[in-house]
């Protein structure tokens, strides 16, 4: 990455406005075209070291159904049940954690009530059973990691 | 939830593949919806009022980044002291994302839940142990998660794309 990549990255997780221009000021802050900025912006996206250029919903709003779930599955079966997780459009992340507890994904549908019928489906297909931690109150969302 | 117009919905769908890579971007968005530059902009700047959209921006692959340390660490917080909790943690800007979450007793006791993204685990059970001494948590209940490996990581999708 070079000073390019980091300004970029920098200054976008912090929004990209919403003008006829959004890339005019980064570009002169750079030194460069609007054209070179969004071309670098396709380079990341690209080299997979940024994974969206857009934005970021919120599901409730949308009157969709979001939740945060695990399962305990035994190191014999934890490849293909992650297997069987990402075949499912419905789960967004899938990540191993060091705990009993050692499978966490985010669900993510249309309609509330299709979480409920998601995690039957799972529990179905991999037979283990799913715990289901929705989310009851939000704190804060900041995610931001400079480069 | 929101009513969202035909206009937004069409907006929002254009928009779920990401923002189209375009020095005019918004204006690139128009002509996929049949609408002019000002009124995508206009629409979008309603939906973040609303709340709909939380922000445009990008979002960083944090392991390419070399945030190779990402742990959700629990806790077991008394439920009338966790509001105030929640609140305290969101102010270290170590703290990326802070919740409250459903418990299963005895199973899992936990109740709020935050995220800390580190370069490496030293520091974010240094992290951990600075917020167990300032908040006075020495005898509350937590845990660590560190990831392992990661099996995906897109965006969710909320729209059929048509």
């Amino acid at each position: 990455m070079d000073e390019l990549d980091r300004l970029i990255i920098n200054e976008l997780q912090d929004g990209i406005p919403i003008t006829p221009h959004p890339f005019a000021e980064i570009a002169s802050v750079a030194g460069v075209t609007e054209e070179e900025i969004v071309s670098r912006i396709g380079q990341l996206l690209e080299r997979k070291i940024l994974s969206r250029f857009g934005p970021m919903y919120n599901a409730e709003r949308l009157g969709g159904g979001l939740t945060l779930a695990a399962m305990k599955i035994p190191q014999e079966d934890f490849e293909q049940v992650a297997e069987a997780l990402d075949e499912l459009p419905e789960v967004a992340h899938n990540y191993e954690r060091q705990h009993e507890l050692n499978m966490w994904f985010v669900l993510a549908t249309e309609t509330p009530e299709q979480i409920a019928a998601t995690i039957e489906t799972i529990e179905k297909n991999t037979g283990y059973p799913v715990y289901n931690m929705p989310k009851h109150q939000e704190y804060f969302i900041g995610l931001k990691l400079e480069v | 939830m929101i009513e969202i117009s035909s206009l937004d919905q069409k907006i929002l769908q254009a928009l779920q593949q990401g923002l189209p890579l375009a020095s005019r971007p918004y204006e690139e968005i128009g002509r996929q919806v049949g609408a002019s530059e000002a009124e995508v902009i206009a629409r979008l700047e309603q939906l973040l009022e609303q709340g709909v959209i939380r922000r445009l921006g990008i979002v960083t692959k944090h392991r390419q980044l070399g945030y190779t340390s990402n742990a959700m660490v629990v806790w077991d917080i008394p439920d009338d002291l966790e509001p105030e909790m929640g609140k305290r943690f969101s102010e270290f800007d170590f703290v990326t994302l802070c919740y409250r979450r459903k418990r299963y007793r005895p199973k899992w006791p936990y109740n709020l839940f935050c995220m800390i993204h580190g370069q490496d685990r030293e520091t974010v059970l240094q992290q951990v142990a600075h917020l167990r001494k300032t908040c006075g948590l020495e005898q509350v209940a937590y845990d660590v998660l560190f990831s392992g490996q990661c099996f995906k990581q897109r965006g969710a999708h909320y729209f059929k794309t048509a």
